[in-house]
């Protein structure tokens, strides 16, 4: 449905997207994952038409929107402080965009009265904006953009400003009405519990550039790079050397790690990073004596509900791993990551 | 400073709070007292109702006009300084602000450089058309009191105005926008209502300005046109008819409270932090073709309406402009420094001529006293202010109170109460500092006070605590924090007094003039020396007050606005 070619812009006279694109498909919520700078809200407002790309295209349909002024989109866009009119009450919001439709009174208040139904704040219609906690203006916010059926809808860091505790509650709550409208979605955050909790596709944006797109899994999986893996914070990331390529071995600052190489090409010698995730550590007689060992102290045990996190010292390098079982603090301990878990990245 | 008494509130208030007895509302009472007393007496009839009707109806007339006009040209200039960033913004932006600090009879000389009979269109017409009089009859009429007013109170649309269109969430635009709105339908269902309380409180602010106008409408109005003001002048100073003219005053004072009141009201923020932009600029440069179109009419319009009337009343006081007696039409055109020059001549004429150089020292001297009252009064207001008692908001409004008194009613006052021992002949010139000081008071409250609000108590403790005693707490603290705002308040007394007219033109001995005075009796009498020394004059004072500004601009708290 949208299509996302080749954005490029520039920011104070530095280049902020160099080349962005992607696609949106129907009923689809894409989360665009970064962090903050990298551009996600200004690809939200070039989609918008509030501002121009320097080059590049959207197109909706098939058709270029270049020349489409923004109120002639039909997109909706919920800003990231929300952005409601203060002179206005919470209904008088909801129902903007209805009016500018030209829609007639009777059938502004029924659908006015059916959004502030959906996020169950009936008893709110006359109130002064003003006098909204957050996480009510944010339901208003999300309401007044849904209330004109909008082709596409778009939220910048739509609980950026709530606190932890209810943005878990607004998460699920937004997941419900986003997969109620069947709306095409284009999600803007730089939080991966969102974006994993939300997302039927992750878009990750880092310098100007996409790194990565995918489903949820797929990128949890096969993170495409190591500023992926980190920014996902799928787990330890190590450099390496290769020392021998077939089979594969990488010899990093505390052991040499044998892995199972998977159609990539390597040279002897050259630089890598590698993957070792803490939920694929295996300890003591789960060890099998094919597989990479290697002594490491402890240093901390932490009891985190389902596992244990151990903070482990191997030579120089401080490692996390999760075991089913405690370690004691200051007690030596063999470690252990299979070959075929071991993901390796070739570009540093 | 809770904890101590409020008695030393009360003896801070108490200088201030004398003399504003003294000198404001005792001349006050006077003339209220002027007013009934002969309304008692003598009944309504002493007064002819066209010459209360005549003047009120056309000062309305010619305010409301004014502030039509001066909205048309404001608010494209405020949205102009609001959204756009271009080459130059900050020098048009210190032009634009320039006219608010020039004394009336600056404007009303430069005006009459540009459209008078011996100003440069005029000139311009006759040479090119070989005419024998100006054919330009544009002084003396409506329009040309108009075109200053706006030339005056733009300023104040683009300061107010401006900085609130700047500080508008823009993304409340946008929001429109994404749900349907055209440009024009954001503009005026969002734009225009958050605009509105700032919008509303610029017009009534230009309207009482507009309003209480007496240099320009004296200087370009000319004798068939009389606002209120100039009325009272007249009655006072002509007529001698002192009743009418307290009559007028107190119409005029009651109209000024109340449209005062009515804009202390429309000032207050009523939407909080929600409609203010969350980040420090929303300026862009203009890169759509109309905005490129619309910035560049602005800064060319702008141009003309700012530094034209300034730029004209400076050239033209260099330059002789001498058509020669019989000589159809012959312009003899030459530079000269002979206006500039005269003004330190003495040439004993008339009885009443007073060499230039003296209204000069005049004046230097009334400022000077007028910024030693002002900034010890208004230091002391401030700080009583400052202080939590609970009589303070009792006495607060008094202090703003001649900020809605017009120099003129003033100047009326104190020709009724002090005109006689011990104030009377040759005392009577000191009072024109103290009128004076009572016109700049609130200015200086106004800057001093958050500089004063703003020293924190725990600073003043810790060094009582480290053995410092009052007056040094004072002298090391308070003082050094204070200064640039005292320096502000000063400089802003000192240009304030230098071109203040109204009061001065019923103060000022006739044989001792301040330079705005001088400077109406030299543009009212025939001859080109007169009106070139009157230009001199005008850009000597322009050339002081540009300077004060500047170096207001220079020394003032960012973020500080004088009115």
């Amino acid at each position: 449905m949208l299509e996302v070619l080749n954005l490029t812009k520039d920011y104070e006279n530095k280049p902020l997207l160099k080349g962005v694109s992607f696609e949106v498909a129907k009923g689809e919520l894409v989360c665009l994952l970064g962090s903050s700078g990298s551009g996600k809200s200004t690809i939200l407002r070039i989609i918008a038409g509030l501002e121009e790309p320097e080059s590049g295209a959207v197109l909706w349909q098939g058709e270029d929107l270049r020349e489409v002024p923004t109120h002639k989109r039909g997109f909706g866009l919920m800003f990231q402080d929300y952005a409601l009119f203060p002179h206005k009450t919470v209904a008088q919001n909801i129902a903007f965009g209805l009016q500018m439709q030209g829609l007639n009174e009777e059938e502004i208040t029924r659908r006015v009265q059916a959004g502030l139904e959906s996020i169950r704040m009936q008893s709110f219609a006359d109130r002064p904006i003003t006098e909204l906690s957050g996480g009510e203006q944010q339901r208003v916010a999300l309401a007044r953009a849904l209330a004109p059926s909008p082709y596409l809808l778009m939220l910048d860091e739509p609980l950026g400003a709530l606190d932890h505790t209810l943005r878990t509650q607004l998460i699920q709550e937004l997941r419900a009405i986003l997969h109620q409208s069947q709306i095409p979605v284009i999600y803007v955050t730089h939080d991966r519990e969102e974006a994993f909790g939300l997302a039927d596709r992750l878009v990750i944006l880092h310098d100007g550039v996409i790194l990565q797109q995918g489903a949820p899994q797929e990128l949890f999986e096969q993170p495409a790079t190591p500023w992926v893996a980190e920014f996902l914070g799928l787990g330890n990331l190590v450099h390496g050397v290769v020392t021998q390529t077939n089979p594969l071995m990488i010899k990093t600052a505390f052991a040499e790690l044998t892995m199972s190489n998977r159609s990539k090409q390597f040279n002897s010698g050259q630089e890598c990073q590698i993957l070792l995730r803490p939920e694929d550590a295996l300890f003591g007689a789960q060890i099998s004596a094919q597989d990479n060992q290697f002594e490491c102290t402890v240093r901390d045990s932490l009891f985190m509900g389902e596992y244990h996190q151990l903070e482990l010292l191997c030579g120089e390098s401080t490692l996390f791993a999760r075991s089913q079982t405690p370690a004691d603090i200051g007690s030596r301990i063999n470690v252990s990551w299979p070959a075929e878990k071991i993901r390796v990245f070739q570009d540093l | 400073m809770t904890k101590r008494p409020a008695l030393l509130t009360l003896a801070l208030w108490l200088i201030p709070l004398a003399f504003l007895a003294y000198f404001f509302y005792q001349p006050l009472v006077a003339i209220f007292r002027l007013v009934f007393s002969e309304r008692f007496s003598q009944g309504w009839d002493l007064f002819e109702w066209s010459q209360i009707s005549k003047p009120l109806s056309f000062t309305f007339l010619q305010a409301f006009l004014s502030t039509i006009l001066t909205l048309v040209v404001g608010l494209p200039a405020a949205w102009l300084f609001a959204k756009f960033d271009f080459p130059g913004r900050k020098g048009l932006r210190a032009i634009s602000l320039l006219p608010f600090i020039l004394p009336t009879v600056v404007v009303a000389a430069a005006f009459n450089t540009l459209i008078g009979p011996q100003g440069w269109i005029n000139q311009a017409l006759m040479a090119l058309f070989n005419l024998s009089s100006p054919p330009l009859k544009l002084l003396n009429s409506l329009p040309a009191i108009l075109l200053a007013h706006v030339f005056y109170n733009t300023s104040i649309i683009i300061r107010i105005v401006g900085s609130s269109w700047s500080r508008l969430n823009p993304r409340l635009e946008h929001a429109a926008r994404m749900l349907g709105a055209t440009p024009w339908q954001t503009f005026t269902t969002i734009t225009l209502p958050l605009l509105l309380p700032s919008l509303l409180s610029a017009s009534l602010l230009v309207f009482l300005f507009d309003f209480t106008s007496f240099g320009v409408v004296l200087m370009l109005g000319g004798p068939q046109f009389s606002t209120i003001e100039v009325e009272i002048y007249n009655q006072a100073m002509n007529r001698f008819n002192l009743p009418v003219a307290g009559l007028l005053s107190v119409i005029q004072l009651g109209i000024t409270l109340l449209v005062t009141l009515l804009q202390n009201r429309v000032n207050t923020p009523r939407y909080g932090k929600a409609a203010l932009n969350p980040e420090r600029s929303a300026l862009s440069r203009p890169h759509k073709r109309w905005q490129k179109a619309f910035v560049i009419f602005m800064v060319v319009s702008l141009i003309l309406l700012f530094a034209v009337p300034v730029l004209s009343l400076i050239t033209r006081s260099f330059v002789t402009l001498e058509a020669d007696r019989g000589q159809r039409g012959e312009v003899a055109i030459g530079l000269t420094l002979r206006y500039y020059r005269e003004l330190f001549q003495n040439r004993s004429g008339s009885i009443f001529y007073v060499p230039p150089i003296q209204a000069i020292r005049n004046s230097l001297l009334y400022s000077g006293v007028t910024i030693l009252i002002a900034g010890l009064l208004g230091t002391l207001t401030a700080y009583a202010m400052a202080r939590r008692a609970r009589f303070n908001k009792f006495l607060e409004p008094l202090f703003m109170l001649p900020l809605g008194a017009s120099a003129v009613t003033l100047g009326l006052g104190f020709l009724l109460i002090f005109n006689r021992p011990p104030w009377a002949n040759s005392t009577f010139p000191l009072l024109i500092p103290i009128a004076h000081s009572l016109i700049a008071l609130p200015f200086v409250v106004r800057t001093m006070l958050p500089a004063i609000r703003s020293i924190p108590e725990s600073l003043r403790e810790a060094s009582r605590s480290l053995g410092a005693n009052p007056l040094q707490v004072l002298l090391k603290v308070d003082l050094p924090i204070l200064l640039r705002s005292l320096l502000v308040s000063l400089v802003f007394g000192f240009t304030i007094s230098l071109g203040e007219f109204g009061a001065s033109s019923f103060l000022s001995n006739p044989h001792a003039p301040t330079i705005p005075v001088a400077i109406y009796r030299y543009i009212s009498q025939p001859g080109a020396l007169n009106y070139g020394q009157a230009l001199a004059m005008s850009s000597l004072l322009l050339l002081v007050c540009g300077l004060g500004s500047l170096l207001i601009e220079k020394i003032r708290l960012p973020g500080e606005e004088l009115f």
